[in-house]
This record gives structure tokens, sequence and C-alpha cells, in this order.
């Protein structure tokens, strides 16, 4: 039990920090459909940090190094989307799913070669950081509490101040709602949205090293993060943009992909004999069922997905 | 001088031409994006990037005998078959606006539909790719109905799709799996009758047993899109449902049927891609794989190369599978094959400024022909 609790807070502050930064993209204007990939590139990022780094550095100098790589991988990846969808205009879904494969590809070719070099006959996408990842949670009785659910929990505090208590978050809703109306009082739409797209890749970077060191201590970067990214953004829709609720939509995902880790543990749905695959379908299947029951009413950013032209104010 | 005058405006109006600058923009997508996989390539191992590079570009003239070449060329055709299949549906779709990333759960339903039938129930070939066709519609009907009645994203609910296709096809075929692997057991030793017919054209590719109708079918499939697209009733519909849906609506079309009928289509064709490859034995279907296959998203980097053109997206597909299949060459203790992934990948994000691009030529344009007959007056 103690275990489901584990996993389902580890999977929700996951979903948690990527779903708060398509809600920071989405408020500003942008669909933010690469949140997969950036998940992916921030996720290579501190994996390698993990696995160079010197095991016997404080605790908070490992955490702190490893956060700050897993932000600037995901921070300058997600430039390549305000980049294009910003200045050029480009269709957002288009670049968005381009970013998800550029990611896979990208992140397989570097874990790849890297392992190559250390060993030519390790062809394997694989990269391993278990000795150094041992820093990352304390034990209190049997749970296993992780620092990243701490930095998860700062994260939705903070997207809550910023968005609804100070100028710069409802400067940045404005331009998600009417950029038109926003940049008639002075307010730089193309500004706020970069700013958007970025602390979404801030967020969605963090999310992804949280990913991957959930439960294994090694990764192989060729299965990406298997939909996570896009989970995140069914459960900011099912949160109606809303951090609060975001928060709460995310514990609920978080407990069905909890269950397919821990599922063998519990004696009557062992018992049940379901085959391991219908678990791991679930959070999938739920968030389809979420979908279609909040999307009809639903409270998106209005002028999301569409490229501010300032000719056409 | 009114010669010049001519020339410059008969330059002009070819440069204008939508298929040109289609043309030019994909140019200039494969090439940057080849040169970007090439800067890759020199950081990863610079001595032999020249040489890696020139592997990826040729992929089957590789082999110095022409009976080989042409072997390996019907390999790769195989699998562009497939390819094209998936991009005509992302194609298809997204004339009508809607950005079907469910191709690839679709292409998984149709390769889990038509194993299963060609394997557990032991059924002829037709059959399968009927399933096929069908669990790839089903698929792509949920997407619809969900978007047209409930406004749920179809890149959300396709992803989703795409997962649920992959479980349940692996719970599908775990009964018809190999005894020792993960891999299901061969269409050819099982149930020859399931095998797509070749008909004779395996005799042109060196005997490759592998090429069969697919591959013809498959691009006249492409030829008819282009014909219902440009030529129908239904084809104008879904084109203009995609460029301004209310107004569709307006003039009485029926845009939710649309949607869903669009999507049973795309769908359909991405089941038929998936049967294409799997009835032909070239690939076995692995139950324990945990990634949906790349087939459905390569067809997205296929679709946009092609210039979102049916005719267009055959030679893209081609060119795609060509890059891939050269992947597979390189010497895999020195460069990761993914490289044509990435290579792939950069093409599709390059294509994101193909609008800017033309904009951009277009103005030029307009400007030029101003001051053109600014001067003339």
């Amino acid at each position: 039990m103690v275990l489901l609790l584990q996993y389902t807070l580890l999977f929700a502050s996951v979903l948690v920090l990527v779903a708060l930064g398509g809600c920071f993209s989405e408020h500003s204007g942008v669909i933010n459909l690469g949140l997969e990939g950036i998940m992916v590139i921030g996720a290579l990022g501190g994996a390698l940090t993990l696995k160079y780094i010197n095991p016997s550095l404080p605790t908070f100098v490992i955490i702190i190094a490893v956060l700050a790589t897993s932000i600037i991988c995901g921070v300058v990846y997600s430039m390549l989307l305000a980049f294009a969808c910003i200045n050029f205009k480009a269709d957002q879904t288009l670049v968005g799913t381009a970013l998800n494969l550029l990611a896979a590809a990208a992140a397989t070719v570097i874990a790849k070669t890297i392992n190559i070099a250390e060993n030519p006959d390790n062809v394997s996408s694989t990269v391993q950081y278990g000795i150094a990842k041992k820093v990352l949670f304390v034990n209190i009785g049997g749970f296993r509490f992780n620092w990243f659910m701490l930095v998860a929990l700062i994260a939705l505090i903070a997207a809550y101040v910023i968005l609804y208590k100070t100028r710069f978050g409802l400067r940045l809703m404005a331009c998600g709602e009417h950029p038109q109306a926003a940049d008639s009082v002075g307010i730089n739409v193309y500004t706020m949205r970069w700013a958007g797209v970025l602390i979404s890749g801030l967020l969605a970077g963090i999310g992804g090293i949280v990913y991957i060191t959930a439960g294994v201590s090694e990764w192989k970067f060729e299965n990406g993060v298997a939909g996570f990214g896009f989970l995140a953004l069914a459960v900011m829709i099912f949160g109606q943009w809303k951090p609060v609720n975001i928060g709460l939509a995310a514990l609920l995902f978080g407990f069905f992909r909890a269950l397919s880790n821990v599922y063998s543990g519990f004696d009557f749905l062992a018992a049940l004999n379901i085959p391991g695959s219908v678990y791991n379908m679930m959070p999938y299947i739920i968030s389809l069922i979420v979908l279609a029951f909040t999307s009809a009413n639903s409270r998106a950013p209005k002028a999301e997905g569409i490229p501010y032209d300032k000719g056409s104010r | 001088m009114s010669a010049e005058v001519k020339k410059t405006a008969e330059k002009q109006s070819f440069l204008a031409k939508p298929a040109v600058q289609s043309i030019i923009a994909s140019l200039l997508c494969i090439i940057f994006g080849l040169l970007i996989g090439y800067i890759a390539l020199l950081f990863i191992n610079a001595k032999g990037a020249n040489e890696a590079i020139i592997t990826i570009i040729k992929n089957y003239f590789t082999y110095p005998s022409k009976a080989a070449a042409l072997k390996y060329l019907g390999n790769t055709l195989v699998k562009a078959a497939p390819l094209l299949m998936c991009a005509l549906s992302i194609q298809f779709c997204y004339q009508a606006g809607l950005f079907n990333i469910g191709a690839a759960g679709q292409y998984v339903a149709g390769a889990g539909a038509s194993l299963f039938c060609a394997l557990s129930l032991g059924l002829p070939w037709y059959v399968c790719l009927l399933a096929a066709l069908l669990a790839g519609g089903v698929f792509g009907v949920i997407v619809g109905v969900l978007k047209a009645y409930l406004n749920v994203n179809e890149v959300i609910s396709g992803i989703m799709l795409n997962w649920i296709g992959l479980y349940t096809v692996n719970m599908m075929l775990t009964g018809v799996k190999e005894v020792a692997s993960p891999y299901t057991v061969s269409v050819a030793n099982t149930n020859p009758s399931a095998l797509l017919p070749s008909l004779g054209l395996s005799k042109f590719f060196s005997n490759n047993k592998y090429v069969t109708i697919a591959i013809p079918l498959a691009v006249l499939i492409a030829i008819l899109l282009k014909v219902i697209l440009s030529m129908t009733v239904f084809g104008y519909e879904i084109k203009a449902t995609g460029i301004a849906k209310d107004a569709a609506k307006y003039s009485g079309m029926k845009e939710k049927r649309n949607i869903i009928l669009t999507l049973f289509i795309g769908g359909a064709l991405a089941g038929i891609g998936a049967a294409f490859l799997f009835l032909t034995g070239y690939e076995q279907w692995s139950v324990s794989q945990s990634s949906v296959p790349g087939m459905g998203f390569n067809g997205i980097a296929a679709t946009f190369l092609g210039g979102l053109d049916p005719i267009g997206t055959i030679f893209a597909s081609y060119f795609i599978q060509h890059i891939t299949s050269g992947g597979a060459y390189l010497d895999k203790n020195i460069y990761p094959s993914q490289i044509s992934d990435f290579i792939s990948a950069i093409i599709i994000y390059l294509c994101g400024f193909v609008l800017f691009f033309k904009y951009f030529l277009n103005s030029r344009l307009k400007n030029k022909k101003n001051n053109a007959e600014g001067g003339n007056k």
C-alpha cells in the first residue's frame, strides 16, 4: 500500500510538472505538443549528469546539478518550438510532433554514441545512473521520499502565484486569450509567448528526469518517455488549465499509472489474473474517457494555436 | 526591351506556380536535413563522416552487382509501400484539417488484425487485408467521433489510442508467437494463403519474394486519392471543411459526418499499410515491443515532404524509406543507425517553415512584379 502511494505521488509529480509546463505555454497562446520530446531531452541531460557526477558530493549539490542540466536542456530544446512557431508562424501541431520525433532520434543517437565511445561493442541506447541516483530519495519508514516530489509541490504553488497574483502571469494569460487586445495596451505578445514556451521547456525538462528516475536505475532512450508528455496534456485539459485542478487531476492519473507498477503486490488484483498489458493500457484508457467528458465545455485559452500576426490587429 | 520584360514575366510565373514552389521547398528541406545529419556525423566521428553520409544516400547501390542492388531495391520498396499508406492516411486527414497522428496506432491495429486473421484463423490474404482495413478504420472512427461530437483534440486521443492499440495487439498475438522468441510465427510457414500474391513482380527484383502487389497497389491508391480530392464532391467538401469548418457547415455540408468519414478512410489506409508489410512475411511482429512502431510517424515526414499532395507523397515516401534503409548499412560500431530517423525528424521540423518560405517567395515575386509594372507605365 505504501508502495502504491509512493509511486502515485511520484508519477503525479511528473504529470504536475509537465502539465504545468503545458499550462504556461497554452496560456501564452502556443500549443506545445512537443512536451514529450522536451521531456526526453531533459531526461537525457539529467541522466548523463547523474552518470558522470561524483557520487560523494553532498546530496544538495547533486540534486541542484541534475535539476540545472535538465532545465537547461529543456529550455534550449523548447527554443526550437518558440523560434518556429512564434517568429515564423509555423504550424504548431507539426512542429511539436517534429520535436517529439527529433528528441527520440537525437537522444538515441547521443546515448549510443557515448556507449560506443566507451566500448565499441556496446551499441545499446541505455544510460546507467544507478550509483548517484540513491541521493535522490530518503527513506521514511517504508516510504521512499523523493526530493523531486517537493520540487513538484513548489512548482505547483509557484505556478498558482505567478499565473494569478503577478503582473507577468496576468499579462501572459492575456496573450493567450486575446493577443490583439494585449498588444494594444503595450504588452509585447512575442516576448510573452517566448516566455510561456521557455517556462514549459523548463518544467518539462525537470519532468523528464523525474520520470526516468522514478523506478529504475537505467534508461533505454530508444523508448522515449512512453507518451507521458501527452498524458500530461490530458491532465492539463482535465484540470481545465488551472494549476490547482491540474494537481488533483495528476493525482488521479498518477494512481492509475502507479497501479501498473505495483498491481502484482496486491493479492486480490493478482488473483484476478488480468494480463499486465491491461494495467499498462489503463492510464491511456482513463485519459480517453476523461477527455471525452471534459473537452466539450473546455475552457481552453481562446487564442491558443493561432500564430500572432501584428498586421491582423 | 519588351522581350526582356516578357522573359521576366515568364520566369516569375514559373516560380509562382504552387507546384514548383512546393518542389523547391521540399528539395531545400532535404538538402538542409542531410546537411544537418552530416554535421551530426562529423561530431560523432569526423573521419568516416563522408563515407557514412554517402552510405546513407546510396542505400542499396552499395552492392556492386546489379542483381543484389535490384534485390535490395525490392526490400526498400517493400517497406516504402506501408510508409506511403501511412503518409496518405495523414495527408488525407490533413486536407480536412485533422492531424492524424493516430496513424501509428491505426497501423498497429491493422497489423494486429491482419496477423490474427492470417495466423490464428488461417484466412486467405484478401480477408486479412479487409480485416486490417476495418481495424484501422475503427481506430480512426473512435478519434473521429470523439472529435466531432465531444471536441476532443485528435492529436491527444490519437496518441492515447496508439498505446492502447499497441498493448491490445501484443496481447492478441501472444497466442501465435514462436515458442522461443517474442516474434509471431512466420506467415509463409503457417498459412501461405495469407501471403499477398506477387503476380510475377518478384522476377523483376532478382526473385525477391517479398515484392508483391502491395507496391503497385499503394501507388494506385495514391492516384485514386488524388482523383477523389481534386475531382469529386466529397473531396471538395473535405477540403472545404479543412479550410473553414464553420463556412462548410453554413453551406450545408455535414461537417461532423465528414470528419468521421475522413478519419475512417485515414484509419483504413494506415491499416491496409500494415497488412501490406506483414502479409509479405518481410517482418514479424514482436509481442514484447514496448514502443509504437515508427512507421506512422515517418509517414508524417513523407506527407509534409511530399507537399501535402498524394503524388508528391509517393516520391517523398520512397525518399524517406531510402535513407532509413540506408542508415542500416552504417558501421554499427561507429555510427548509430538512428541517424536516419534524426535526418527525417529534422526534415519534418524544416517543413514547418515551408509556409513561411512560400509566403516570403510570393511577396518577393509580387514586389518585383509591381516594380516591373511601375517601370512600364
